[in-house]
């Protein structure tokens, strides 16, 4: 069975993050890359259903300059097979629309059982891209998946899906496409040897004309961006804890009328 | 109808719009007020309520487009997006908004992808200029806010809960009804079952006015009985930091930050969270925010509205007698 997980590099989360001199994009200065954390259970999930099954082939994709490459080596470490990249300016503005269809191109050129994301990356937060794979491909999809166990066959995927208020269990017949929860496993670590490893593992360039891609812009596109304005001063209230308490129950009535 | 700002319905799943629909509904009516539209609710449920149909006027809705059939229940993108697309293209409204939850989230991305259309996810801010929408959305978990535009529409968002305010409610308005017309797809994915959680009585996390937090300061799993005991009083949720997410004493849902829900709630009250920097993107948002931690040190008093430098242990159940006094009068 071959899977592929669609990654994307981004900031560590510890990263303050601050704008460039160009008001769209960050000052990348200094930046420590990682896989996005929610794309990093996507990995994991991918290894672990192709370990289960004692055979298959796991396929890292992501899409972005240069550096993602280093991306893509971290999940060959883990344990990927091989790796995607899809390297064009191209690419540049790319929106959660263009994205969705240069990685759905690629997931119809591959033809993978399952294609399965992280449930956002944690750089714009748009958290839209696998949904909108999915639609592009015409397959049936499961968001923030706590769980899923892949039939004998080879041919179903039941996931359990987190919803407002429980967990909604579906069977999906394959090929379809999935997006990772935390929660829906714990990341390994790679070992020596995987690093070792992945370097000899193959790294493909893809650029957007191999895919027929292109030739439409963004349907959104960032104007600019901004620091979050800085909140008011705060104080800290004095006084023994039972005074402390009534004074701050007081407060939030009285002047921040919150309650 | 042409030109108006659709607002997709998320319900309760028993056929009534949670309350977060009086936020989209009220941001869509003003928005089409400067754009010579109107705010119409568009509702895909297995069964609507008539007082959910009123309560929709109420908050604003001047029109419902009605889609009422079994295979809506339970949500499965591939059975509403080719619904709503067909809705959109039938009446080219000039946006579509959906709320912050999980299946919104997902068939406003797929319905994005099907009519070519942008997507703003997890807008805080609307604003029509020069004619074109622009929406305000926090990136990197709320560390910067992003200014995003259209290049064509219809225009498509969904906004998070407790940021937009309400219309002044129409009592008594009239429900203007019409039934949807659309071809019901086939479906792929079928249910196996629904696991509810355990009721807690509590608000859902991402939805609450009030949120009362726990970190590490806790000490463990069971001391968040404090807690849930205060949230209980003022009708809060109660979420948990990553470093209390990851010791496991809360499951993954409850945490706040940029691994886990980005919040913005009208109170957030922190007891022994220091406020590591992904967990302060995530409820920096917040309007009013209240820390109580024993370290004077801690970042989140950076933030913090109110502070109390003390024992959560001992301040805790003192603010909800206070709270419990309060809200008794």
């Amino acid at each position: 069975m071959k899977i592929l997980v669609l990654v994307k590099q981004v900031p560590d989360t510890a990263t303050q993050v601050k704008i460039s001199s160009d008001p769209k994009a960050i000052d990348t200065a200094g930046i420590t890359w990682i896989v996005s954390p929610y794309d990093e259970f996507a990995v994991e999930e991918a290894l672990r259903i192709k370990e289960k099954r004692g055979q298959g082939e796991v396929v890292a994709v992501s899409l972005g300059p240069a550096r993602v490459k280093e991306a893509l080596r971290s999940c060959l470490a883990m344990g990927a097979d091989r790796a995607v990249h899809l390297l064009d300016p191209a690419w540049d503005s790319a929106d959660t629309i263009m994205t969705a269809r240069a990685l759905a191109a690629v997931i119809k050129q591959e033809q993978p059982a399952l294609a399965l994301f992280g449930r956002q990356a944690i750089d714009d937060d748009m958290g839209a891209v696998g949904a909108a794979v999915a639609e592009l491909l015409g397959w049936p999809c499961a968001s923030w998946i706590m769980e899923e166990s892949v039939d004998e066959a080879g041919k179903a995927i039941r996931v359990g899906r987190q919803v407002e208020g429980g967990l909604e269990v579906f069977d999906l017949p394959l090929p379809a496409v999935v997006s990772a929860q935390k929660g829906l496993n714990e990341p390994r670590y790679p070992t020596l040897k995987g690093i070792m490893g992945a370097k000899k593992k193959e790294i493909k360039d893809v650029k957007a004309a191999d895919l027929g891609q292109g030739a439409e812009g963004p349907a959104l596109s960032i104007m600019k961006l901004e620091a979050l304005p800085p909140r008011p001063p705060g104080r800290i209230i004095p006084g023994e804890a039972a005074e402390a308490a009534r004074e701050l129950v007081r407060s939030l009535r009285e002047d921040a009328k919150a309650i | 109808m042409a030109g108006a700002f659709w607002c997709l319905v998320e319900d309760d799943r028993q056929g009534n719009p949670k309350k977060v629909m009086a936020e989209v509904l009220g941001e869509a009516g003003r928005l089409a007020a400067q754009t010579g539209g109107q705010a119409e609710a568009v509702w895909l449920t297995d069964k609507a309520s008539e007082a959910g149909l009123t309560q929709l006027a109420e908050w604003g809705a001047k029109r419902i487009v009605l889609a009422e059939d079994a295979a809506f229940a339970p949500y499965r993108g591939e059975v509403w997006t080719p619904v709503l697309a067909e809705l959109v293209q039938k009446e080219s409204p000039q946006a579509v908004f959906g709320a912050v939850t999980t299946r919104q989230r997902e068939v406003m991305a797929r319905l994005a992808a099907r009519l070519g259309a942008g997507i703003s996810a997890d807008s805080v801010a609307l604003a029509v200029e020069d004619g074109k929408l622009v929406a305000t959305r926090p990136v990197y978990a709320g560390k910067l806010l992003s200014k995003v535009t259209w290049a064509k529409s219809p225009w498509l968002a969904t906004l998070r809960p407790n940021v937009f305010r309400p219309a002044d409610p129409q009592a008594g308005a009239t429900p203007t009804v019409d039934k949807a017309v659309a071809t019901l797809p086939g479906a792929a994915m079928s249910l196996v079952e629904r696991r509810e959680e355990s009721a807690t009585g509590l608000p859902e996390l991402a939805e609450a006015e009030i949120v009362v937090s726990g970190g590490r300061g806790l000490k463990g799993p069971e001391n968040f009985v404090i807690l849930e005991s205060l949230a209980k009083v003022i009708g809060a949720a109660v979420g948990a930091s990553r470093a209390a997410v990851d010791a496991g004493w809360r499951p993954h849902r409850f945490q706040i930050g940029q691994t886990g829900r980005t919040i913005s709630p009208k109170l957030y009250l922190g007891f022994g969270i220091s406020g590591a920097i992904q967990h302060l993107a995530g409820m920096r948002t917040s309007k009013v925010i209240c820390a109580i931690n024993k370290d004077p040190e801690a970042p989140i008093f950076k933030i913090a509205d109110y502070g109390i430098v003390g024992d959560l242990f001992e301040v805790a159940p003192l603010l909800e007698k206070e709270f419990k006094k309060l809200l008794e009068k």
